[in-house]
C-alpha cells in the first residue's frame, strides 16, 4: 500500500456513490430498536422499487439523537427520520419519489446539532463502520501515511504538545506529554494500549466511537506507536460492547488486509500489531493500573503508583496507555495540523468534548461542542431542558468520580479547571440531567453503592470506608441517621479520598462531597435528634461517643 | 549504589538509592506502622497504614512503595495521618469479626498490637457481622475468613516463596475472600504443599494451626526472612 493505492481506493469510493444515500443508524441503541430491521426492510423497498442503481442504504453509526431512534437520514436532501420502524421502509422510499412521508421528522438544523462541533463524531453516522473504502473515503489513513513518510517521532510528539490536548479519560492529562515521556523511557520494547473500559453509568461516549467509527482509533493508535517507538498495541474493550468488539474486530481485520496494520507500514520500515483484550466486567479495570494487570492475564486490581505506565507499564515495558475518544482526535490533529485544533476550546482545555446526554432531559444522545461550551447551552439549547414542564435541578458530571453541579452554576463553561472548582471533574462524558423529583441524598447513595460494589477490596479505605459510607447514606436516606452520623461521613469522606490506592478510591466520595456542599439542606432535613443530646442541626454534641 | 540523603520527622538520614521510605525509616529507627508489609515478600501498598507525607507532593504516599530520593522530606506521625490510621484500623474492626477474648492470635496478633499503639479506643462505625465460615478441612491448618483482614501476605507467601500457588483471592471489595486453588476447601487443594508459611506470615488469627486455642497462636516470621535471605543473599543466618 503506497499513497497513490489509498487515493485510488478513495476515488474509486467516491465515484461509485449512488445519487441518494439513505443513511440508517446501525450503533447499539437505534439497534435495541429493531433498526437492523428497518435496514432490511429498506434494502427490500429499494429493490421493489427498482431504484439500485441510484439508491444506497448504508448501514451508519450513531446519528446522535439516540432518543429518537431508529433514525434515518437522507441525502442530500438533508432530512432525518426519527422513530423510524421496519414498515415504514415503503414511505420513505416512497417519498424519494416526491409522494410525503407521514414519518415523523428531527430537524436538522435545530440547537441540538447546530451547536455541534464535530471532531471525534465527524465520521461517525456518515462512514459505513464495517467497510473500512467508508473511513478512506473520507481521507482516512492519509494522516498515518503524511506521519510516517514526512515526521520523525520526535516531529509527531511536538505536534501533540502544540495542539494542547488532554486525556478524554478523565483526569485531562496533557497527550503531549504523555507521548514524550513513554517515547524517551528507554526500553525496546513499548506498548500502546486504548482504554475502552468504559464504565460510567449512562456514559455511551466510547462505546459509540468505536461502534461508528472504529478506524478512527485504529489509526490514531498506530500514530501514537510510531511517536513512541511501540510495534504492539491492545485495545481493551468491555465484555458489555459486544457491537463494538465486533465492529473493532472486522476493522482490524481489513486494516490488516490491506497492510494499514502489520508489518513495513505504507512501505516504511514502521511495524504495528493491534489486539484486542475483552474485559471481565470490573469496573476497576478502567484504572490503567489495573487495565495493565488485566491484560497481562492477572488479577484487575490496582498498584501504587509510581512507577507511572510510561516508565514499567504493561510486562514491565513504558507503555502509553490513552482513552478511545484521545485517539479518536489524533487523526484530525495531523491532517489539519495543531495550530487549527489548538483554536478550538478554551486557553487550557483545547478541541471539543463528546458527551452522553442523559437524565431528564428532552433530547437525550450523543453530543459534540468545543471545549468552553457553557453548560446551560448543552442542558436548555440542545438539550430542551427538562422534559414534561419540569425544572433541572442538577447536571451530574464525571459518574461516580464527578460531583453535581446544581442549577445555579449552569453558566459554568465545560473545561476541566471550571469543572474542577465546582468539586466536580470532567470525566469521561457522561452527563446526567436531574429534575426537581431527584432526591439528591439517593444519589449520593447510588453512586456510593456503586463504588461499593466496583472497589476491588486490594485497600482498605476504599473496601471498608465506601461500605461504611454507604451504611450511613442508607441511614440518612430511611430517616435513621443523626448529625454525629453525618459529621462521621464527613470525616470519612475525607480520609478515603486522602488515602486510597487508587483513583476509584480517591473520587468515590465526590458525589457525596458535591451533593453535601451545594443540598446540604436535603440531608440535614431527614436527620433525626440524637438521642446522646446531640442537635439535629448539625451540631455535634461536645462529648464524643466512646469516651465513656 | 550511591546513598541518598534524606529528612525523616526532622531527623537527617542517608539510606541506600532503591531503599524504600519504609526501608530507610526502620534503619534509622524511626517506627511507621505496617500490616500488609512482611520482610521477604514484595510490597503490594494495600492497607495504607504506612502512609506519609512528602513535602511537595500533594498525595500521600504508602512508605513501603515508595523509594528514597535525594533531598526527600518525610512527616511519618502528624496528627493528621495518626487520625487516618485510626480510622483505618476502626474500619477493620467493624469490618469482620474479630473478637480478641476467643481468638487464637490474642495477645500475639498485629491487628490488636497496631489497635493499642496508634491509640484506637473504639470503634465508631457500626459492625457488620458479616457471615464468614470456617474452613478446617486441612489436616494440619485452618482458616477463619472471620479473622482475615485481607493482606494478602499469605497469597504472595504462597506465590513468591513457597512457589505453590494455592492461596488466592476471589470477589472483590468487601465479599472478596482468600481462596484454595480453585475455590476447593483447603483440605481438597491438591497444590498446598502443607509448607505452614502462609500460617507462619498471618497477622491475625485468620490463618492457624489446627489444635490451638486461645492465645495459643504464636508465629515465627523470622523463617520466612530466613529462608529469602538463604535464597537471595546466600546468607544462613538464623538468630
Amino acid at each position: 500500500m503506497i499513497l497513490n493505492d489509498l487515493i485510488a481506493i478513495k476515488e474509486k469510493e467516491i465515484a461509485g456513490r449512488k445519487k441518494i444515500i439513505l443513511r440508517c443508524c446501525l450503533a447499539a441503541g437505534c439497534m435495541s430498536s429493531d433498526s437492523k430491521g428497518v435496514k432490511e426492510q429498506l434494502d427490500k423497498a429499494v429493490a421493489d422499487a427498482g431504484l439500485q442503481n441510484e439508491v444506497e442504504v448504508r448501514g451508519v453509526g450513531c446519528m446522535k439523537l439516540c432518543c429518537e431512534g431508529p433514525l434515518v437520514a437522507v441525502e442530500p436532501e438533508n432530512a432525518l427520520y426519527v422513530k423510524v420502524t421496519a414498515d415504514n421502509a415503503p414511505l420513505i422510499i416512497g417519498a424519494l419519489k416526491g409522494s410525503k412521508a407521514a414519518i415523523p421528522q428531527a430537524d436538522p438544523n435545530s440547537a441540538f446539532f447546530a451547536k455541534q462541533l464535530s471532531i471525534v463524531l465527524a465520521n461517525s453516522g456518515i462512514v459505513d463502520p464495517e467497510r473500512i473504502e467508508s473511513y478512506i473515503a473520507m481521507d482516512g489513513y492519509q494522516a498515518l501515511h503524511e506521519v510516517l513518510h514526512e515526521m520523525t517521532p520526535k516531529d509527531v510528539v511536538e505536534t501533540m504538545v502544540k495542539c494542547g490536548l488532554r486525556g478524554r479519560g478523565g483526569a485531562g492529562f496533557p497527550t503531549g506529554l504523555k507521548w514524550g515521556t513513554v517515547a524517551k523511557s528507554p526500553g525496546a520494547k513499548k506498548y500502546v494500549v486504548c482504554n475502552a473500559d468504559e464504565g460510567d453509568p449512562g456514559a455511551f461516549m466510547d462505546r459509540s466511537v468505536l461502534e461508528s467509527d472504529p478506524h478512527s482509533v485504529l489509526e490514531g493508535m498506530a500514530i501514537a506507536a510510531y511517536a513512541v517507538g511501540a510495534d504492539q498495541g491492545f485495545i481493551y474493550v468491555r465484555a458489555e460492547y459486544p457491537l463494538a468488539i465486533a465492529r473493532l474486530q472486522i476493522a482490524i481485520k481489513q486494516a490488516k488486509t490491506m497492510s494499514l496494520l502489520g508489518s513495513g507500514i505504507f512501505e516504511s520500515p514502521f511495524n504495528f500489531n493491534v489486539d484486542l483484550r475483552i474485559g471481565a466486567g470490573a469496573f476497576v479495570c478502567g484504572e490503567e493500573t489495573a487495565l495493565m494487570m488485566s491484560v497481562e492475564g492477572k488479577r484487575g486490581t490496582p498498584r501504587p503508583r509510581p512507577p507511572f505506565p510510561a516508565e514499567s507499564g504493561l510486562f514491565g515495558c513504558p507503555t502509553l496507555l490513552n482513552n478511545v475518544e484521545t485517539f479518536a482526535n489524533v487523526p484530525a490533529i495531523y491532517r489539519k495540523g495543531a495550530e487549527w485544533f489548538a483554536g478550538i476550546g478554551t486557553e487550557k482545555s483545547k478541541g471539543t468534548k463528546v458527551f452522553a446526554l442523559a437524565g431528564k432531559i428532552k433530547n437525550t444522545g450523543l453530543i459534540e461542542v468545543p471545549m468552553g461550551t457553557p453548560l446551560r447551552t448543552i442542558v436548555e439549547e440542545m438539550g430542551g431542558g427538562a422534559p414534561d414542564g419540569g425544572t433541572i435541578k442538577a447536571v451530574q458530571t464525571g459518574g461516580p468520580s464527578g460531583g453535581c453541579i446544581p442549577s445555579q452554576h449552569l453558566d459554568t463553561p465545560v473545561d476541566y479547571e471550571s469543572l474542577g472548582k465546582l468539586g466536580s471533574i470532567m470525566g469521561s462524558g457522561g452527563m446526567i440531567v436531574m429534575d426537581q423529583t431527584t432526591n439528591m441524598v439517593e444519589i449520593a447513595r447510588f453512586f456510593m453503592e456503586f463504588c461499593m460494589d466496583e472497589s476491588c477490596g486490594k485497600c482498605i479505605p476504599c473496601r471498608a470506608g465506601t461500605v461504611q459510607m454507604h451504611h450511613i447514606l442508607d441511614k440518612i436516606v430511611n430517616r435513621k441517621a443523626t448529625a454525629r452520623d453525618l459529621a462521621k461521613l464527613e470525616e470519612l469522606c475525607d480520609m478515603v479520598r486522602n488515602t486510597s490506592l487508587c483513583g476509584l478510591g480517591q473520587t468515590a466520595p465526590n458525589p457525596t462531597m458535591s451533593t453535601l456542599r451545594f443540598f446540604r439542606n436535603e440531608y440535614e432535613a431527614l436527620l433525626q435528634s440524637d438521642p446522646h443530646g446531640a442537635q439535629a442541626n448539625g451540631t455535634a454534641n461536645k462529648t464524643e461517643l466512646g469516651t465513656k | 549504589m550511591a546513598a541518598k540523603t534524606l529528612t525523616i520527622d526532622g531527623k537527617q538520614i542517608s539510606a541506600e538509592e532503591g531503599a524504600t521510605v519504609l526501608q530507610a525509616a526502620t534503619e534509622a529507627g524511626i517506627p511507621i506502622p505496617t500490616l500488609c508489609h512482611l520482610e521477604g515478600v514484595y510490597d503490594m501498598g494495600a492497607c495504607r497504614l504506612c502512609i506519609v507525607e512528602i513535602t511537595g507532593i500533594p498525595k500521600l504516599l504508602p512508605a513501603c512503595t515508595t523509594k528514597v530520593a535525594e533531598g526527600m522530606e518525610i512527616k511519618t506521625n502528624s496528627e493528621r495521618l495518626r487520625k487516618y490510621r485510626r480510622m483505618i484500623l476502626e474500619l477493620l474492626f467493624a469490618e469482620r469479626n474479630h473478637v480478641c477474648a476467643v481468638c487464637v492470635s490474642n495477645g500475639h496478633c498485629e491487628l490488636q498490637t497496631l489497635a493499642y499503639s496508634q491509640g484506637m479506643e473504639h470503634v465508631r462505625y457500626d459492625y457488620t457481622f458479616p457471615k464468614w465460615n470456617l474452613d478446617t478441612t486441612h489436616r494440619l491448618f485452618g482458616m477463619d475468613h472471620n479473622r482475615c483482614v485481607l493482606c494478602n501476605r499469605c497469597v504472595r507467601v504462597c506465590w513468591h516463596i513457597e512457589g505453590a500457588g494455592t492461596k488466592n483471592v476471589s470477589g472483590r471489595g468487601a465479599k472478596s475472600r482468600i481462596i484454595t486453588d480453585l475455590n476447593m476447601p483447603w483440605g481438597d487443594a491438591d497444590s498446598c504443599t502443607e509448607c505452614g508459611k502462609c500460617v507462619m506470615s498471618c497477622p491475625t488469627g485468620a490463618l492457624f494451626n489446627k489444635g490451638s486455642t486461645v492465645g495459643e497462636m504464636e508465629r515465627d516470621r523470622d523463617k520466612l526472612e530466613f529462608i529469602v535471605n538463604a535464597r537471595e543473599k546466600k546468607q544462613w543466618i538464623a538468630d
